[in-house]
Parts: structure tokens; sequence; C-alpha cells
């Protein structure tokens, strides 16, 4: 048999010859080897099946397939009775056969690029071929084989446009020349970094996103021979357009980052990741997107210790739970994608994980789809590969039984015609019960796990015993029945048709004795019940989905507020006994005894309402960086890319009576990114949460931050606040000429300048990190310079000294309450500087910049009465109506005003208390925070954390992998955070 | 005019320059004060809601109810009908004087490097004329514990009144413990540029056996042969004579100290911190051990925890019969001291009673620290460190300060950064 194999490789090596090369070791004139495979059962594609079907391969593809073809004379005919058919896989990602990238080394910090002739970013690689790393790699491929892959999509795994992929056979048996199905299969796009550069920027994800953005942009000015130099990073994004695009994303939000990114430079991109797009499946299923999708399920968290079960968070319970689901939901959805096995430890998990993914629902058909047809369709190599039709490539697996089955086997793959032997389907499956009578004494022997295991059992007694099975012989050793002897009977024995074994047994007294082992029919399972069984539930659900989320996204309701203390902030102050009504998600009436309709009615006696407060200065739900750090001006990134809606500060905010928070950018770069106003909108997505119609506001930043004073050698512009004040001048100088030169033939659109524009014209607004007079000073009179004014200055804990100047100017100021001597800068800050601005008519506000104070930022807004004596009613504005004056945002919410937003919260007391508490925080007319309701959650957290917990614990007692308990952590963000 | 200007200008700086020193300190007490009429909060629960009170010689001699008591006032008569009077509030664990600003190196002194440094005392550091500490005093913020930060012993603390020329005439209780920073069961992974999840600590087991070896030496330790200072000066905490303040958080690190305290025969210890005692109180009563419950203020220690859990974790103690006062180390701690009141105050909103609040500020801090035999209520014999509010002082409304005394001294309650208010006021006032 093992003859006839290699006979058979070595044919098929000999046929994939090039016939025009000298041949000097044999006769040339030798036949094309032709191979029939017939009465197999095949699956050609997700739901097609031909039975009792023949397949006939020539030339590495497809010469025919069907029910009752002809089988050519000379064919090697190959009986797959009892076996299936179905075409190989397609790995659509990976780095198969590529080269490791070079790891970049130095120390410092390196601003500019390190290559010259190429884009000024060195983690923009377009340039890259994936053939130029390219080894093929036969160790890995057998493993890819083994678990049914056929071909493979490969590329330089690194940076953030990385070049181009090819298309692979996984082919062991034949040379590059064969196995290179496609050169250029794709351009490829991720949002990491290169390891194979040191340069700063970008530092954050929302600075990868720009810096996407305006490389396409470059590219298309770049296609039209604007420029003067020649850049080849760019030369081949614009070659390589027109292939598919791929773009590396990772988690949902990025997904739909992702996609957002490519609508504006007008590419669909197909995105890797999503993994948990589940929980997001409509915005998911908008993108329209094509996804391929890691099924790298998390283990089961090892919550057998308590005080170590304690830290994982039940959103990372629940995603064990519910991960598995993801294809089939997907599925459900319409949405179109392909199983990549990237990010599992080693494909043999492919299968695995597909029959968990199959346990929730995902069917057979979904399943081949998701890792045959809808790969092919992707990389756009239907043509090719992904189905078994006549003149595709010869592409398919072999196996015992139905594929997805738990009994089910590969036995072969064959790639472009060329078989490879996953397992010997003629080794005949020996596992079971037998029994043998020898010597008198009846043995019973059971063998499983693949012939590796045997237990040996006369009458009760348990023999020590051991086998070996080569496909042929059996051969088992036992020890005695009486365990005092010392010997052993060795049994040899070949499996005969009947599934019986005859052998001869070598008693330890040297006695030969032949025997016949009798297959003991097993009790079938009864297989409808099996199949009946339930489908796995994926729990609860939630928006978000995470702890303290709903069930039902929150929705708006006509409330009446009943007999409240109302702070109006308008012009009547503060009424008592007054009612409030909500309706359409506005305020639709104030006065007393309202009728309430059907309106929900709050009794509110003895309570406060107040509209909602607004944080002008917070960096909660940001992901993956506050500071662009990369450059010394970032106007071309925005937090709008990288709102987080899951971060449960949110939620806590809201808990403290935030209504509305401005994310703003950090104070890395005197000038920063843009800014996200958003609603604490807890439960829907971030782009809900975003202001619609949003005011525009960008972060600039002054003095220590940004001059890097903690740096131990700074090597950026600025290192003083005297280069800052030169950085304003060069960017607006440089925005001015940019403005300029539009409609001029060879104008390159720079997202950065537009921004800048934008300043300059007055239609975004600069909110401003500050501390020190002078630098104050400085810029107002640099805006003034250049025409546009300051809107706010943040921090501007030397407001004060400078109060007359800044009124005079109309800018706004939004200060801490009491925060000082953490830095020299702060170092004449003090806490009466709001209460001094205040008194100037300088429209100030109180804001938090920490996660922690903007939950009590009523507190702090009383502290201005305490440190200069503010009225209650002037100090609660602080908070509330002054920032929304700041933030363009007063038209809509920051007092209790028909018309207006419903924004409100209901206090416990007068807000201004120590001792208020926020009792019911809505937006827009929703109740996103109740505090009974929080109550019922806390209760709910706790049950369903507790049957987490025994569903865990008992997945590790079935002998599941499990993975030691972690706890996920958000990073708090402040101005100054740096990560990179 | 433009002359004139000038001169303003000029006489403004010098008036800037002497008005921005340092608040002289009040000579000793030989005066007497009678407060009359005030709502008393005693600091122990109780209150008296008009009462009178007389200071000698720095001491409380009299504190009574006003409508039952008759006597003739000593001294200055302060009326204080309808303001209140509270015992100077006390602010545990800080690092006040020790530090200036955070960001300049140079002027930082509150971590010595190495591993255990009992031997190291932050009474010598501490700068009685910090500008921070000066600003504690207009909230009523009077005694602070100072204590040094770092390593796995980090050193001894002392207990500091806040209005002195020196950290000899500052200090109340000298070197009042040693404190232990138990090792994490539980830490970070990843680097500080990318944060990885929270995972067990690998080298607990080998961190929390070298405290034991060393406290066992130290403990085994007589003196009579070569001189080990670390040793040696470890030995009145060991003695009982001054406490173990041991930093620890998490239930299971939690029963770890106690389970090493009761290996070790460790007397007078502290919890601080101590975030999860509140599934440990039934063996904290029993082994009488105070908390210095974690910064009010603060995020719940994980996601799925209730949102107010740093406001009511001192109640859930307290309720529980725990000895408690408050802490507030972390990020900002400094010049976040000063608003001790205000953490006591929050917690009222989260259901404590306003007096148990304030006693968590005062008497029980006093009581943790060593000092309550003179400072932490009013009552009689105890020092006349207190001070008079127009209102509520736990409330940030409230908490506006006319007098306050230290030791029975008229303390002053200007700081620089009033000053900067007034000098600025005077400007645009002027214009």
């Amino acid at each position: 048999m093992k003859r006839v194999l290699l006979l058979l490789f070595l044919a098929c090596g000999i046929a994939s010859a090039q016939e025009y090369f000298p041949n000097n070791d044999d006769v040339s004139a030798r036949g094309e080897v032709v191979v029939a495979i017939t009465n197999a059962t095949i699956v050609t594609k997700p739901g097609t099946v031909i039975t009792n079907g023949t397949i006939i391969l020539k030339d590495g593809k497809i010469s025919n397939i069907g029910s009752g073809i002809a089988i050519p004379s000379g064919a090697v005919i190959q009986d797959a009775k009892g076996n299936y058919l179905y075409p190989s896989f397609i790995e659509s990602y990976g780095d198969f056969g590529m080269e490791k990238p070079k790891r970049a080394t130095g120390s410092g910090q390196q601003y500019d690029e390190g290559r010259k002739g190429f884009y000024w970013n060195d983690h923009i690689r377009s340039e890259q071929e994936a053939m130029s790393f390219y080894k093929y790699d036969e160790k890995a491929a057998k493993k890819m084989i083994e678990a049914g892959y056929g071909s493979v999509q490969t590329h330089m795994n690194d940076g953030i446009a990385r070049g181009t992929g090819m298309l692979v056979a996984l082919n062991n048996n034949g040379d590059d020349g064969m196995r290179i199905l496609k050169k250029e299969s794709g351009n490829f796009f991720s949002l990491r970094r290169s390891v194979q550069t040191r340069q700063a920027y970008p530092t954050s994800l929302m600075g990868t996103l720009a810096l996407l953005r305006q490389t396409h942009f470059d590219a298309d000015w770049y296609s039209k021979g604007n420029s003067a130099t020649r850049d080849l990073s760019l030369e081949a994004l614009v070659s390589n357009k027109d292939l598919v695009q791929f773009i590396e994303a990772g988690d949902k939000k990025n997904v739909l980052r992702a996609d957002k990114m490519g609508d504006r430079v007008g590419k669909q991109f197909v995105i890797v990741g999503g993994e948990d797009a589940y929980e997001m499946i409509a915005d998911m299923k908008a993108t329209n997107a094509s996804l391929i999708l890691p099924i790298n399920f998390p283990d089961a968290y090892d919550v057998t210790n308590p005080y170590q079960e304690w830290y994982v968070n039940l959103a990372d319970m629940r995603e064990w739970k519910q991960a598995p689901a993801n294809p089939y939901l997907l599925s459900q959805a319409g949405i179109n994608y392909a199983i990549t096995s990237k990010g599992l430890k080693s494909p043999d998990k492919l299968m695995e994980k597909i029959k968990m993914a199959m346990e929730y629902g995902l069917t057979a058909d979904q399943a081949l789809a998701a890792l045959t047809t809808k790969p092919a369709q992707i990389l756009g190599v239907s043509n090719m590969v992904g189905t078994l039709e006549k003149g595709k490539v010869a592409n398919f697996i072999m196996t015992s039984g139905p594929l997805f089955e738990k009994e089910s086997k590969i036995y072969e793959n064959w790639v472009q015609g060329s078989k490879h032997v996953v397992k010997d389907r003629n080794r005949k499956d020996i596992d079971g019960s037998y029994t043998a009578l020898i010597a008198g004494e009846t043995y019973k022997m059971n063998i499983s796990g693949d012939a590796k295991k045997v237990s040996i059992k006369i009458d009760s007694t348990k023999l020590g015993s051991k086998i070996t099975y080569d496909g042929r012989w059996i051969n088992i050793t036992s020890t005695q029945k009486d365990s005092t002897t010392t010997g052993f009977t060795r049994f040899l024995g070949v499996i005969s048709d009947d599934s019986n074994y005859h052998g001869i047994a070598y008693l330890p007294n040297g006695k030969e004795i032949s025997y016949v082992a009798t297959k003991v029919e097993a009790k079938k399972k009864d297989k409808r019940e099996k199949d009946k069984k339930e489908l796995k539930s994926i729990g609860a659900l939630t928006f978000p989905n995470v702890s303290y989320g709903s069930a039902l996204k929150p929705q708006e309701e006509t409330i009446l507020y009943r007999n409240a203390t109302v702070w109006t902030n308008e012009k009547d102050g503060i009424l008592e006994n007054t009612d409030v009504l909500v309706k359409n998600g506005k305020i639709s009436k104030i006065g007393k005894n309202l009728s309430a309709g059907n309106a929900r009615v709050i009794d509110a006696t003895g309570k406060h309402l107040t509209s909602g407060i607004i944080d002008e200065h917070s960096h909660i739900a940001i992901d993956a960086g506050v500071n662009e750090a990369g450059h010394n001006s970032t106007a071309e990134v925005t937090i709008e890319d990288v709102v987080d809606h899951e971060d449960v500060n949110i939620y806590r905010d809201l808990a403290g009576g935030v209504t509305t928070s401005q994310l703003l950018h950090g104070s890395a770069n005197p000038i920063g990114g843009r800014s996200a106003i958003i609603k604490l909108k807890w439960g829907y997505a971030p782009e809900e949460m975003i202001y619609s119609d949003s005011p525009k506001f960008i972060k600039f930043a002054l003095g220590e931050n940004v001059k890097q004073s903690r740096f131990q050698n700074g090597v950026r512009f600025p290192q003083t606040r005297m280069g800052v004040e030169q950085v304003f001048e060069d960017y607006f100088t440089r925005a001015r000429e940019y403005a300029n030169s539009k409609g001029s033939k060879k104008f390159r659109y720079d997202e950065e300048m537009e921004v800048l524009l934008e300043i300059l014209e007055s239609e975004r607004f600069v909110s401003c990190h500050s501390y020190v007079q002078s630098e104050i000073t400085m810029l107002m009179n640099v805006a003034e310079k250049h025409g546009f004014r300051i809107n706010t200055f943040t921090h501007i804990l030397e407001g004060y000294k400078v109060a007359d100047r800044m009124k005079e100017h109309g800018v706004g100021g939004s200060t801490f309450s009491d925060w000082w001597a953490y830095k020299y800068e702060v170092n004449d800050a003090i806490p009466y500087n709001a209460a001094i601005m205040h008194s100037q008519g300088v429209v100030t506000a109180i804001n938090s910049d920490d996660a922690e104070m903007s939950r009590r930022l009523n507190q702090e807004a009383a502290k201005s009465v305490k440190y200069g004596n503010v009225s209650e009613e002037d100090a609660w504005k602080f908070v509330t109506l002054n920032p929304a004056k700041l933030l363009h945002i007063d038209d809509r919410t920051g007092s209790i005003k028909n018309g207006k937003d419903a924004d409100l919260v209901l206090w416990s007391d007068n807000p201004l208390s120590v001792t208020a508490t926020a009792e019911i925080t809505m937006i827009d007319g929703i109740v996103f925070f109740d505090k009974e309701r929080d109550l019922r959650f806390r209760e709910s957290i706790k049950e369903e954390r507790q049957q987490l917990i025994n569903e865990m614990l008992a997945a590790k007692n079935k002998g599941l992998k499990t993975q030691a308990p972690k706890q996920s952590t958000k990073t708090l963000y402040e101005c100054n955070t740096l990560e990179w | 005019m433009v002359i004139m200007k000038r001169i303003i200008y000029i006489l403004c700086a010098v008036v800037g320059i002497t008005a921005t020193a340092q608040q002289t300190p009040v000579p000793a007490a030989n005066k007497a004060y009678t407060i009359m009429n005030a709502t008393a909060h005693i600091g122990n629960g109780t209150v008296i809601e008009n009462s009178v009170i007389v200071i000698e010689n720095g001491k409380i001699t009299t504190i009574a109810d006003a409508t039952t008591v008759r006597m003739s006032p000593k001294g200055e008569v302060i009326n204080a009908s309808g303001l209140h009077v509270y015992p100077g509030i006390i602010a545990c664990n800080t690092t006040l004087g020790l530090v200036e600003i955070d960001a300049v190196k140079a002027s930082d002194d509150d971590r010595e490097i190495g591993t255990f440094n009992p031997h190291i005392r932050s009474l010598i550091a501490y700068n009685a004329e910090s500008r921070v500490v000066e600003t504690m005093r207009p909230n009523g913020v009077l005694i602070a514990q100072v204590v040094p930060r770092g390593g796995r012993i980090s050193g001894q603390s002392s207990v500091m009144q806040m209005d002195a020329w020196n950290y000899e005439d500052a200090a109340i209780r000298v070197d009042d413990g040693v404190h232990m920073n138990w090792p994490r069961t539980f830490s970070r992974s990843g680097s500080r540029f990318k944060p990885g999840p929270t995972i067990p600590s690998k080298n607990y087991t080998q961190q929390v056996e070298e405290l034991k070896q060393f406290i066992v030496a130290a403990q085994a330790y007589t003196g009579t042969g070569k001189k080990d200072l670390k040793y040696a000066s470890l030995k009145p905490a060991l003695d009982g004579k001054a406490n173990i303040y041991i930093h620890v958080n998490g239930e299971k690190a939690i029963r770890d100290v106690l389970g090493f305290v009761k290996e070790q025969g460790l007397k007078e210890v502290v919890l601080v911190g101590a975030q999860g005692a509140q599934n440990v109180t039934k063996e904290l009563i029993a082994m009488n051990i105070p908390v210095l419950a974690g910064r009010v203020h603060d995020l719940p220690a994980r996601d799925d925890a209730d949102y107010d859990m740093p406001y009511k974790f001192p109640k859930l103690l307290s309720d529980a019969g725990v000895m408690v006062a408050l802490e507030n180390s972390g990020d900002m701690e400094r010049h976040q001291a000063r608003n001790f009141p205000f953490y006591a105050g929050t917690i009222v909103g989260f259901g404590m009673d306003a007096e148990r609040a304030l006693q968590l500020v005062t008497l029980n801090a006093a009581t943790v620290l060593g000092i309550e035999k003179d400072y932490g209520s009013l009552e009689q014999g105890k020092s006349a460190t207190l001070f008079i509010s127009k209102g509520d002082a736990l409330d940030m409304r409230g908490n506006q300060l006319t007098r306050a005394f230290i030791d029975g001294r008229d303390i002053s309650l200007n700081t620089r950064q009033k000053d900067l208010s007034d000098r600025y006021m005077e400007k645009y006032n002027k214009k």
C-alpha cells in the first residue's frame, strides 16, 4: 500500500515537471497520469451533493465531475465508497511563508521618516510585495493541510499599509511555479504600527485612521501626476488600487471605524475582525463590508478561586458564553463573511471551534461556505477554488463522513490534484469491544482512542495492558489475572473483514494459542435524540453588552416630574413646587399642577430638578489613545473616530448627573485633535452619542505638556513657551497659503490644513489647555492677529490674572475647582479662580479632566460658593448652562426651558449639597440612570455572575481548557497620558 | 497717568511680596476664649445645639450646654450664635509637607529607595512652611499624619499640627507608627505604554515570605551585638509602642494580613486602604484592628462594582462595628487633603449619619493615631484644636471658617492663595 502511495507521489511530481526542460535521468516520453476517484459522496459546494459521484483529475485540475460519468481509459481509479469529498478550505488571512519583519532598534524619539523615496511615514509600506518576503513553509503547510486547507492568502503582516498579498496552494508535492495561484491577490492595510520603524506618528488609533485617510488622498493626488518627486509607496498604492482591499481591524468598534475610514476615501474594504460583531449587528450589517472572521473563542475562566474570580468582569464572562454564537448570528443577519483560523493557536483547532459555533445554530452549509465559497468570492478567486467544478483547481478533502459530524475524520487533502494523506483511510478502525475465549478464560477487551488504548478484563479483574496497531497487525501485551505472577501475555492478531480479529496468544508459559476476538456490537445511540439536542443559548445580551447594560435599548418616554424644586437656569431662577413635562424628548411644559395625560408621573416632592451636568473637559469613553503625540500639530485626528460607548465610566457619570461631555484630545502637542461632543446615551452606539450637527471643536495646548517637560531629552519642537507661539504662527501661515493654493492645478488636499482653515474662518472653535498668564495672553494675541478668537481656555488656572483681557477677547474659561501643586505651572493656581473670572464677566465653567471627579461635578461647582462667594444659582451654571454656552449647545441644552432637549437630573437634595445624589438622569427624554433600577442591576449582575461561574466550573469539570482569571481594565486617560 | 499706573504696579508688587510670605505661627497660648452659643459638633457622634466652650491655656476647660450651665465667660468672648464649632479635622495617611510640587523632582521627599526602610522617618523632611500645608487650615484640616511612601516598609510617620515654625514644634506624636505595603495579590500586566489585563502576581508568595523573614529577624534582634539600624527602628512597633500600618487592598490580601498579624504576634495594627474589608469585618472586630478607609472620592475597583462603593465603603465598615477613619492616598493626594471634610460629607449622602461621618475625620482618626487623649473631640481637658464655621463644615457651601485654634492658639486662616485672589481682585476693582 505504502509503495503505491509513493509511486503516486512520484507520478504527480513527474507530471508537473516542465515539459521543455532537458531530462538526463530517465526517458522523457511519459504518459500523463489521470486519477479518477469513484463512488464518493461529493459535496461540490454548500448545499449541492452528488451521491455516488466520480471526480476526474488531470493536470492539477478537475477535468470532470459528476455521477455516472465516463472514466478515461488509463486512469488510476481510487474507490472512495463510503467517503465524502468537499472543497478544500481557503485561508484568506495570515502570514504563511512570510519572513519575520525585522524589528527596528534604537533609543530616543524619532519623529521623521527613516527612509527616502517612500512616503513620509514609515508605517505606510504599501510597496511591500508578498513575493519578496516569501518562502514556502512545508511544515506550516502540513498543519494547514491536515486542518483541511488547500490554499492560503498570505502577506507581510507588518505596517499600516502593508502592500500586496498572494494566494498560494498548499501543495507540499509541488513547486512555487505551480503553487502560486495568484501573485498579487489583494492590497493590505491594518490599524497596527510597523515594527520595522520607530517613527512616532501615529501614536494613537485616531492617528492611524487619519494617516490612512491622508495616505489615500495623497495617492489620488499622486496618481494625477502632481508630485514633483517619486514616491514608491504612493506609486504602489496607485497601481494596486484595483485589487481587493483588505484591512485588519480587530473588534467590532474597529471594524466600524475601518469601514467609516473606507467610506471617506471611497473604498469598500474587506475587514478582518469582528469576533464580537454580534454585539452591534445592525451597525455591522449597515457597513456592507465582507468580514474575514476570526473564531478564537475565549476559553472559560478558571473561577475555582473566588478571590481571583472577583477580578473577572461580567462582560468577559459573557464573552466566553456568547462569542461562539457570533458566526451563526452574522449568518442570520445576512452578513457576508469568511472564517479565518487567524488567532487560533494552531490550525488544528479550527474544527473544534467551528463545532462550537454549530452548537449555537450555525449550519453545516453555512460553516462550509465560510471556509470555501465565501473566501473564494471575497478574494475574487471563485473561478479557481472554493467549489468542486469542472475546470477548477483540484483542491478537495476526503472525509470519513459528513464533514462537521463528531466522528468524522479528514482522510486526505488533495491539493492541485496531488494527494496529501492526513489519515490512512484504508487503516481499519478497530475501536470497540471484543471477547475472546483463551485457555478457558473469557477476555473482554475494549480498544479505544483510535487503537491507542486497550483495557482487558477477565471476569471483573482488570489486567494491565498496552496496544500497538499498524493498520494491519494488532499487538497487545497484558499482565496476568493472578496479580502475584509476573509473566505477560502477548496477543498478536490481524483484523479480518467481519470486524473480528484472529490471532495467536503467546502465554507466559510459552504456550501459543490461537483465538478469535469477536466484536461485540455497540449499542447505537438513538441518533434522532442526539439531533434534537437543543441549541445553546447566549444568555443575556444587553445595551451595551457589559455590566449595567439594559436588556432593551432605553427608549424615550413621556414623563411628568411632579412638584419639584426646579433650577431653570433661566430668568425664572429656582421655582418651587413646579411640574415639568417631558414629551418627544423635549421639555414640553413647565408649570404648576400640569395635567399628566398619559405621562408617567414621577413624584419629585422635596427633590430638585435641574438640567444635566455638562463636562467641558473629559477623557472618558475613548479607545486606544487620547493623544496623537507623533507631531506637534495633529488637527487631522478626531476623537469622534474613537468613541468607546462601552466604558462603564459613562454609566458612572450618569449616576453623577452628567448628560453631556466634550471628549477632548490630550495635551501632548500645541495643536491637538478634534473633539467629540457626546450625550451619555448609555446603550447607544458611538455615532448615536455624538451630537447631531455637532459644533466643531479642536484642542490646543500650551505649557509644560506640549514642551515635553517630563521628557529627559526632548527633541520635538517646541521645547519652550517661546517655540509654542511659533508653532501656531507657522501652522496658521501655512493654512492661509494652503487656502490660496486651492484651485491650482497641483493642489493637494490636506485634512490637517482643512481643519486649521476652519479655525481661521471661525467655523471651528478652539478649546485650549492653558495654565500661566503669559501663554494665555500670547494665544489670544496670535488668534487676534489671524482674525479669529479662542473659544475656551480650559484648565486656565491663572485665568484670574488675565480675566479682564479674557473678557476683552471674548474667551470663556473652564477650570478646575481646586486642583493645584501637581506641577510647576500650577503653582499659582487658586481655588478662587472660577469666582474671579466669573466676576469679570468671563463665561466660566468647572470641568473634570478626570473620570472620578466628573461624577461629582455638582460638588466641584459648590466649591465656588466657598471660594469666592459665588451665588448658588451662578455656581450651578458653572457645570450646566455655562459649559453649554462654551460648547455652543446652549440652544439645545443647559437649562430647563420649553422646547429644549429633555436632559434632566432629579436630585435627592439641593444639587450643590455635598449629600445630594442623582436619582434619575435622562437625556433626550430617555431615562439612562435610575437609582432604583441601579439596585436591580446590582442584583442581576450578582445572579448572572453566579450562573456563569457555575457554567464555567462545569466546563472545567468536563475537562475543557480554561484560562487564568484576568481583569480587563480601561485605561483612565488624562490630558498628559501618552501611550506608544 | 502712565507713571501713576506704574507706581501702583510697583506698590502691588511690593505688597505682593510681603503678602505671599507664609503665615506666621501664633505663639503659645496664654489667652482665654469663650465661644458662646455655637452648635458644637463634639466629634464623638453627639451635638450640643447651643453650647458654651471655654479655652484656657490651650485646653478646653469647659464645654457645656449653654441653656443649662450658668457661668461667666473668660477671656475673649466669641459670639458664635448660628455658627458651628468642630474639632480640628485630622487627615490620615498624607504626604503633606514632604512634597511641594509633584512634577518638580527636587521638591519631592516622600519616597526613599530600598525595600525595607523602617528606619526612614517622615518627621525630619516635613516642611512646616509648605504652601500646600497652609491651604489645609481654611477648610478646618488642622492635624495630619505625615507618611513616607514606597518600598515594602516605607518608614515611620509622625502626626503634625498645621501651624508651626518647623517640624519640632509641629509634631504632636513623633514616629507614631511604621508603614508596610502588603504585596499585591493581583497586578496589571503589560507595559506602561501598553497595559495588559490584571493577573495574579507571580511574586506574591515570595514577597510575603521576604516580609515575614524581615519581621522574624527584627523580632529576634536584641541589639546586643552589632547594631542594625533597621531592626532596631522596628522595636517600638513590635513592642506595641507604635502602630503598625499595613497598606493593603483586596479581601484575600486582607485575610492574609490577618493571618500574618496573628502569626507574628503583631500589636497595634491598622489597615490602610483596605478595599474588600467589608467582607472581613467580624475578624477585624475580633482582632481589634481599625481601618483607615481608602479614598472616598475614588472610582470603584472593578466594572461590576456598585458605582457608589467608594462613597459608602467607610459606612459599611462602621455599621459593622469596625473602628474607621479616612485616608486619601493616591493621585493628587496632597492638595486634596483639604477636602477631608467633604469626603465625610459625601458619605452622608450615601446614608451615614452626619455626626458619625464627622467622627471618621476627628475622634476616630485621633484614636487610630493614638492622640485621642488630647485631640479629636470637643471634650473638657482636651487640646483646644477646633474651628468655627458659618455652616455645615462637611458641606462645601457651609465650610466657611471664621476662626480656628490649634492648642488654643488663634491661628491665621489666610493663605498665599487668598492673597493672590485679593491682589487680583484689587487690580480689577481699581480699574
